[in-house]
């Protein structure tokens, strides 16, 4: 028999990195808080006010340098947004880096400066790190892990595993901007629009979602970046964690066109385009309108829209197409591919 | 819209409508025009998904070239189709050079850059793809390119129509014509549809309101009970297509018998180098042979890509097979028609 080994779908953030996650590492290593498989871990302090809310990631992407951003930018907004989405304020970062020989020190300095200046605009501190150098060929230029810690106030409770029925589904902006942004510098597709050039929507979110916890915390039931897998596979995570429907209109959901027509060109769905500076929040359709007003006042929500509620039935996410119709919107299942015509 | 829904709904009789094209198969899907029509309207997929019916053996052969050091170039879509033992992805990870490319000339600059290294496209696709990579094997004929050949596993679509008709068994009432082939061919090649066999035929567009109109013009010419090639899709198609590419097209290629995965051998198919070209034929350069394989037992992709199943009728479908896992080409490619069913949940 054909022993399994790991393949690039593995790490798409769709159907199969949840089945790796669940079969391997939740197998071996699972306990009441990493099994929640929220963005972030809440680990109770001993304090009457807050919980302790802490992440790790590893960032690696191609090109390190992209329209709007760079691995290091990547990295902290990543960190930080993590820990956003469970109504944390992030605090303290670590980072740990891993750098290729031959990598131009004066590349690394642009991508640290990069990490300070996001750092210090999103008042968080990077407190330790690491580095370590290996052999040409055994990484990609270079690979960053962070690890984050927040504190979250324990009256709030926003989870993938809140969403209740009739709440209301929001999305802070536009979709699919990063993953098209990387992907036309990645492979010089040299895909523009007019003068607009494709650009990365990368950006911290801990500011926003400070502002929707401040007008009503606790009408916020759960929240996700739609990272990898985009905001179909983000809506799949929180339907299935909460064990319920999620519906949402496709007319409501905010497209740039040079993404939409990337899309239709590459026959991708933006649906599934990763996004690194939005969110997507379930919250109590009672405070629905005001969580929305709060957003849009803000520069990363101005484009914020209700795109959906959540429904008994059926279970897991569909989509009310532009013409009427009606369609299941399925976790990705691997990467999406190029199609040939 | 409303008006084109209205009118088809207005049509009472009972029909099958095949849409030939993947393209189509996942518009359908994705926008949900299956919940809109009358349950006398019966759509159902043809054989036009390129890497649906591209056959394993032209897998095997580019999985042989890349363990002998060559660089296969690829479009994306071919990536997790399997051969008879493998695919490219998981030779890829094996350590094999396989890329994507998001056109041939993408493989000529990788070409360019490895002088050393031979380098291999596959070339799969309909008429829409052919015709630009003709025009890239003039521009490396022209340059001298040396080291760069073409698996010419290229396909025609009237042909497999024509095949699909004489078989007579999947009483097709009407065709929604891929609107991207006859930018390139027009709609003369399609007439024997309508003349030959009777039967209606509509060049149309992608977007949902092209296919319902398609849908709705097909039942109109069924009402008159006068078939004809209609173009709804008429901002980009004319009816003697596009004379130059298709001129293009002929002049690096000719047709020749061709297998389809799934479906067997049609006569005129497939387009194979014409003998001034024959130095970029991968098989020529490093006398190849495409194998036959055979398909697995109890997959129904066969009859699907020609209208006589669907694929919720496969015991394989959404148990065995799945897009992550697929057994047969329809669960293969993105625009196939069983995983336009698995995963729009039709």
């Amino acid at each position: 028999m054909e022993t399994k080994k790991i393949s690039l779908a593995d790490g798409s953030g769709g159907k199969l990195t949840h089945r790796l996650i669940k079969n391997i590492f939740l197998q071996n290593l699972g306990n009441p808080i990493l099994n929640r498989l929220d963005d972030s871990a809440i680990c109770n302090l001993q304090s009457a006010i807050y919980n302790l809310v802490f992440t790790t990631d590893s960032y690696v992407i191609k090109p390190i340098f992209f329209p709007g951003g760079d691995i290091g930018k990547l990295s902290i907004c990543g960190t930080i947004n993590d820990l956003s989405m469970l109504g944390a304020r992030p605090l303290y970062i670590s980072l740990s880096f891993i750098l290729e020989d031959g990598l131009q020190v004066d590349k690394l300095e642009q991508i640290v400066v990069s990490i300070a200046e996001t750092a210090k605009k999103s008042g968080v501190k990077i407190v330790c790190g690491d580095t370590k150098v290996v052999e040409k060929g055994a990484c990609d230029e270079i690979f960053i892990n962070t690890s984050g810690i927040g504190i979250a106030d324990k009256k709030i409770d926003i989870s993938g595993h809140n969403a209740k029925l009739n709440d209301i589904v929001i999305l802070s902006g536009t979709i699919g901007d990063h993953g098209i942004a990387v992907l036309n510098a990645r492979q010089k597709l040299g895909l523009r629009c007019g003068r607009c050039e494709l650009k990365s929507d990368i950006a911290p979110l801990n500011n926003l979602v400070e502002k929707m916890i401040k007008v009503c915390g606790s009408g916020i039931h759960a929240m996700r970046d739609p990272t990898r897998g985009g905001l179909a596979t983000a809506l799949n995570e929180i339907a299935e964690q909460s064990n319920v429907g999620i519906e949402i209109e496709e007319s409501t959901i905010p497209l740039k066109k040079p993404v939409e027509s990337a899309c239709a060109l590459l026959g991708l769905d933006p649906l599934y385009i990763a996004n690194e500076g939005k969110l997507v929040a379930i919250v109590s359709k009672k405070d629905a309108e005001q969580i929305l007003s709060v957003m849009k006042k803000h520069p990363l929500g101005k484009h914020a829209k209700i795109i959906g509620k959540v429904v008994p039935y059926p279970k897991g996410v569909f989509l009310k197409t532009k013409i009427g119709g009606t369609r299941i919107l399925q976790m990705l299942e691997s990467d999406q591919l190029p199609r040939i015509c | 819209m409303n008006n084109i829904i209205t009118e088809i709904k207005s049509f009472s009789k009972a029909i099958n409508i095949m849409e030939v094209c993947g393209t189509h198969t996942m518009a359908i899907a994705s926008s949900g025009i299956k919940a809109l029509l009358p349950q006398n309207i019966n759509m159902l997929s043809g054989p036009g998904c390129p890497v649906c019916v591209t056959p394993t053996g032209i897998l095997d052969a580019a999985i042989e070239l890349a363990k002998t050091g060559c660089i296969i170039t690829t479009f994306g879509d071919m990536m997790r189709v399997p051969g008879s033992k493998s695919a490219l992805e998981k030779e890829k990870s094996t350590g094999c050079d396989i890329r994507i490319v998001y056109s041939c000339t993408d493989a000529i600059q990788i070409a360019l850059l490895n002088p050393k290294k031979e380098i291999v496209f596959i070339g799969v696709g309909f008429e829409t793809t052919s015709p630009t990579i003709a025009a890239i094997v003039k521009t490396a004929e022209n340059q001298n390119i040396k080291n760069f050949s073409i698996i010419s596993a290229f396909k025609l679509i009237p042909p497999a129509i024509a095949a699909i008709l004489e078989q007579n068994v999947s009483r097709i009432d009407g065709f929604i014509l891929p609107g991207h082939v006859s930018t390139i061919i027009g709609s003369k090649p399609y007439r024997f549809i309508a003349e030959k066999f009777r039967i209606p035929a509509v060049i149309t567009g992608f977007e949902p309101s092209d296919i319902l109109e398609g849908i709705m013009l097909i039942a109109n010419q069924i009402k008159r009970a006068k078939p004809e090639i209609e173009i709804q899709y008429q901002r980009c198609v004319k009816e003697q297509g596009n004379l130059y590419a298709v001129k293009l097209l002929y002049s690096v290629f000719e047709s020749s018998d061709s297998q389809w995965r799934g479906i067997g051998l049609i006569k005129n198919s497939g387009l194979k180098f014409r003998k001034k070209y024959q130095r970029f034929d991968t098989f020529k350069k490093f006398g190849l042979k495409v194998r036959n394989t055979k398909e697995p037992a109890g997959c129904l992709c066969g009859k699907i890509l020609t209208g006589i199943a669907k694929p919720n009728q496969c015991g394989y479908f959404g148990k065995k097979c799945t897009p992550s896992n697929p057994i047969g080409p329809c669960m293969i490619s993105s625009e196939g028609t069983c995983a336009a069913y698995y995963k729009y949940g039709n």
